[in-house]
């Protein structure tokens, strides 16, 4: 996902022009209201005689900013009146393809980059054919007319009001390639923007997955299977049944199900199944067994991502063992999925992250065609990746199907986190060397972890044998150095392995940014002169967001008393974001992080005010998982369930943070992922300088900085 | 026995197992969703209503607990003074991410600035440290709790 293939990109811009030439396709056809006082060109508004504008949103709205940045772009091109702009969620539909994916889905930190220039020309569209209807009711040329705040204008100040134009604007041909505006007029994209779906989400009327509900509905919890293709040994389905409400018990591949009249039912029913599972070879699956693979992936990694000079000829002076565990996602909202099998129909409410995908998948479950397959998609309480996963959609199919009723699946927490699809365990072997005058002339890389490519189920490993997710940002870091070997070596423990916010990046910003830490600490460098330095005379953005951070942060000056600056960089998704962290630690070992200043440059911008949430949030989630974060193993079986053995940030630890964004005319990068990758190493490298203790292994283990 | 409470100012009467969790009752038998389901356990907050104005994790509350009480959620708090302060600093700061905790952080910030008209950092941090949000918006929460806690003040 992280990766743009351009042949791809532009076979999706093409299959947008036939999005022009058949403005509303399939169910968006449907959805749309059959008016004759709607102008809807495409498939992306509508706008009726009372002004008012309704963007429909092909993306998922996780907390990323969709629902408000998708009407930017479409607002802007339109020049419609910001306050008369709405949004609703669009059905699932080929016309809302992500261009970057060529499917319908939202992930990869892709929204706003890959439809930046699509739904622009989409608002560009609409104001051209607003414009030729006014040209006409007025009998003047349409370049003698301008528009601005949803009115078309005359040369001599007449105007008048896009809803009026409504009937005539529907009649005017589609234009095929609209004029776009120049970043330089933008009036509503790079203005810090309030969310349009902040109302809804603070008075409790905002929808999310678990609060679709349809009349004769079920609830189901189910007992899920440690890891797939596991069956159960045996279950009391007769205890569970005796719970007062439940009404079936059904066995599915990925575990058994107790259906209900509600949640409180279902769990009970769930929890008296007491299911033993046949655990087979996986029994022997535990940390240790996972740290020892990944070990053996590294020690013979001869898939090779990155050769430069002559690796094998330097001697390395430095060597270090990086490795990090499996990590949960741990959405707030329990995976959950209400389905409904009306005979040769499905219908889905859903927050996922893949409503396309899951078309063609859902109809597969139920044996029907993808057209029958209608996806309605609601709020998602957090995605982070985790719900770009169909597993809960076909679940519930599957459920529904079986038991001829609508059925609503709500994971308890405890399945949710033992579920599968975590970010994988990762294990990386660095060897270095430093010239006289101390910069490095060797970084050579083993990887050993799981491949993300061959546990997606739509993508391959290529024939190089280098999964690029288990190397990104690891085997294109922006720094000099004349002999590099970056391997790959595939280690499968056995746990389903998923996109976790920033994928590889998560990990590898962390191996090398350390790593590069331990060069400049060998070569009593500055750690940020050190960086700057072995940047070259390339990497502008890299050294830009380096040096703006530091500026800000007041590196090279003195921090308050026991207070000590770490810093990273990491360009991933298109974006570039580097963070110091400020940190105290306790005698007792514990860090306290006191600030947080980033700097990001994701090229040109959307909605700043997102921007600057979307790092706060980066950070806070790379945060947790430095601290707290890992998924362990014994007896085959995650040894994690719930909040108190998977712990994440509070309010009393979240630091104070800074965000400065570059001012810069590049194409836009993404957002929701980049600012997690710099967070460990920058906080890493500054335990580093408050203790001299090289944090090697994530979650930080504080004992390890416990003053003697 | 039907189970008899308050919800938003409003009688009700439940005829539910009583053991079940309150959290239940408000998204199931009275379609009041706006309160969230996060852990089951108490942990994470995002099923906090007021009981006679005190924050509780109604995931955790059997209904037999609340029976005669009565019940504020995130559909009934703007009714208050304090509540209305609250949902309005929410809004001014725009603090919401995905949203789904914001209920709960909400429910928990009235309690505090009910008790306490100007919390502490140390204050806001002990009252809103049980409401976990994986977007990471606390420091929005904090300075809308400040905001409201200015509005909520003035003049006073």
């Amino acid at each position: 996902m992280g990766h743009i293939d351009r042949r791809e990109f532009l076979q999706s811009g093409a299959a947008l022009s036939i999005g022009f030439t058949l403005p509303l396709s399939g169910r968006a056809a449907a959805a749309a209201p059959a008016a004759s006082n709607t102008f809807a060109p495409n498939a992306w508004l509508r706008l009726t005689p009372d002004n008012k504008i309704t963007v429909i949103c092909g993306s998922a709205e996780m907390g990323q900013g969709v629902l408000t940045a998708i009407p930017m772009l479409l607002a802007e091109e339109l020049e419609a009146d910001w306050k008369l702009v709405s949004v609703e969620q669009a059905p699932a539909d080929a016309a809302y393809n992500n261009p970057m994916f060529g499917m319908q889905a939202t992930g990869g930190s892709t929204t706003v980059r890959a439809h930046w220039t699509p739904v622009r020309q989409a608002g560009a569209a609409a104001r051209e054919m607003l414009v030729a209807a006014a040209a006409k009711k007025w009998g003047l040329p349409a370049d003698k007319l301008r528009c601005e705040r949803s009115h078309v204008i005359a040369p001599g100040g007449q105007k008048i009001a896009y809803g009026a134009l409504v009937a005539l604007a529907a009649e005017q041909p589609v234009p095929e390639k609209p004029l776009l505006k120049s970043s330089a007029d933008f009036k509503i994209l790079g203005k810090p923007t309030r969310r349009l779906d902040t109302p809804a989400k603070t008075n409790g009327t905002a929808k999310f997955g678990i609060d679709a509900r349809v009349d004769g509905m079920l609830v189901a919890v189910m007992a899920r299977a440690p890891h797939a293709g596991i069956k159960p040994k045996s279950f009391n389905e007769a205890a569970a049944k005796a719970v007062k409400g439940v009404r079936q018990v059904l066995a599915i591949p990925s575990g058994v199900a107790v259906l209900a009249d509600g949640y409180w039912a279902a769990k009970k029913g769930r929890d008296a199944l007491a299911v033993e599972w046949d655990m087979g070879d996986k029994a022997a699956l535990s940390s240790a067994k996972v740290s020892e693979m990944l070990a053996e992936g590294a020690a013979k990694a001869n898939a090779v991502a990155l050769e430069k000079g002559a690796a094998k000829d330097v001697a390395a002076t430095l060597k270090a063992e990086y490795e990090v565990p499996y990590l949960a996602h741990a959405c707030m909202e329990p995976l959950n999925c209400l389905a409904w099998v009306k005979g040769d129909e499905v219908e889905i409410w859903a927050g996922t992250q893949s409503q396309g995908p899951a078309q063609g998948i859902l109809s597969q479950v139920a044996s029907v065609t993808p057209a029958k397959v209608k996806v309605n998609t609601l709020l998602l309480g957090g995605g982070f990746g985790r719900r770009f996963a169909p597993d809960f959609t076909i679940d519930a199919v599957l459920l529904s199907k079986l038991s001829n009723r609508p059925v609503k699946l709500i994971y308890a927490r405890e399945d949710d986190m033992a579920a599968g699809f975590y970010r994988p365990a990762s294990l990386v072997r660095f060897e270095g060397a430093l010239d006289a005058s101390g910069m490095p002339t060797l970084l050579r890389a083993d990887v050993g972890s799981p491949s993300i490519m061959a546990a997606s189920g739509f993508m391959q490993i290529p024939p190089t044998g280098v999964d690029s997710m288990a190397v990104e940002g690891l085997s294109d870091h922006p720094y000099e150095i004349a002999n590099q070997r970056i391997a790959y070596g595939r280690a499968e423990p056995g746990p389903q392995v998923w996109f976790w916010r920033s994928v590889g990046h998560s990990q590898n910003a962390f191996f090398i940014e350390s790593f590069i830490d331990e060069m400049a600490a060998a070569a009593k460098a500055d750690p940020l002169a050190f960086r700057l330095k072995l940047l070259g005379d390339k990497h502008a953005r890299h050294k830009g967001v380096l040096e703006l951070a530091a500026a800000k942060a007041g590196w090279g000056k003195p921090a308050a008393p026991g207070v000590h600056r770490g810093i990273a960089v990491a360009e991933a998704f298109g974006s570039y974001v580097a963070e110091v962290v400020e940190v105290s630690v306790a005698a007792d070992g514990t860090p306290k992080l006191h600030r947080v200043v980033a700097a990001v440059d994701c090229g040109l911008t959307a909605n700043p005010q997102t921007i600057e949430r979307q790092i706060e949030s980066a950070i806070c989630y790379g945060l947790s998982a430095a601290l707290y974060g890992k998924i362990t193993f014994a007896g085959g079986k995650v040894e994690q369930g719930n909040f108190h053995d998977y712990p994440v940030v509070r309010m009393s630890e979240m630091p104070k943070i800074e965000v400065h964004i570059v001012p810069s005319k590049a194409e836009p990068g993404g957002i929701g992922e980049p600012g997690t990758p710099p967070l460990a190493p920058a906080l890493a490298n500054a335990i580093f300088a408050a203790t001299g203790k090289r944090i090697r292994k994530l979650p930080i283990d504080t004992s390890l900085l416990k003053k003697a | 026995m039907p189970i008899k409470l308050t919800v938003n100012g409003k009688p009700v009467s439940l005829d539910a197992d009583p053991e079940m969790p309150l959290l239940w009752a408000l998204r199931e038998d009275l379609q009041l969703t706006g309160t969230k389901f996060g852990c089951g356990m108490a942990l994470c907050g995002a099923c906090t209503v007021h009981l006679d104005g005190s924050p509780i994790r109604s995931c955790s509350t059997p209904l037999s607990a609340v029976a005669g009480k009565r019940i504020t959620t995130i559909e009934g708090v703007g009714a208050s003074s304090t509540g209305k302060a609250v949902q309005l600093a929410w809004v001014k700061l725009d603090v919401p991410q995905c949203g789904y905790c914001q209920s709960g952080q909400i429910m928990s910030a009235c309690a505090l600035l009910a008790g306490k008209k100007k919390p502490s950092d140390a204050d806001i941090d002990n009252a809103m440290s049980g409401n976990l949000c994986r977007c990471g918006t606390y420091n929005q929460i904090r300075a809308a709790i400040k905001d409201a806690s200015a509005s909520l003040t003035k003049g006073a």
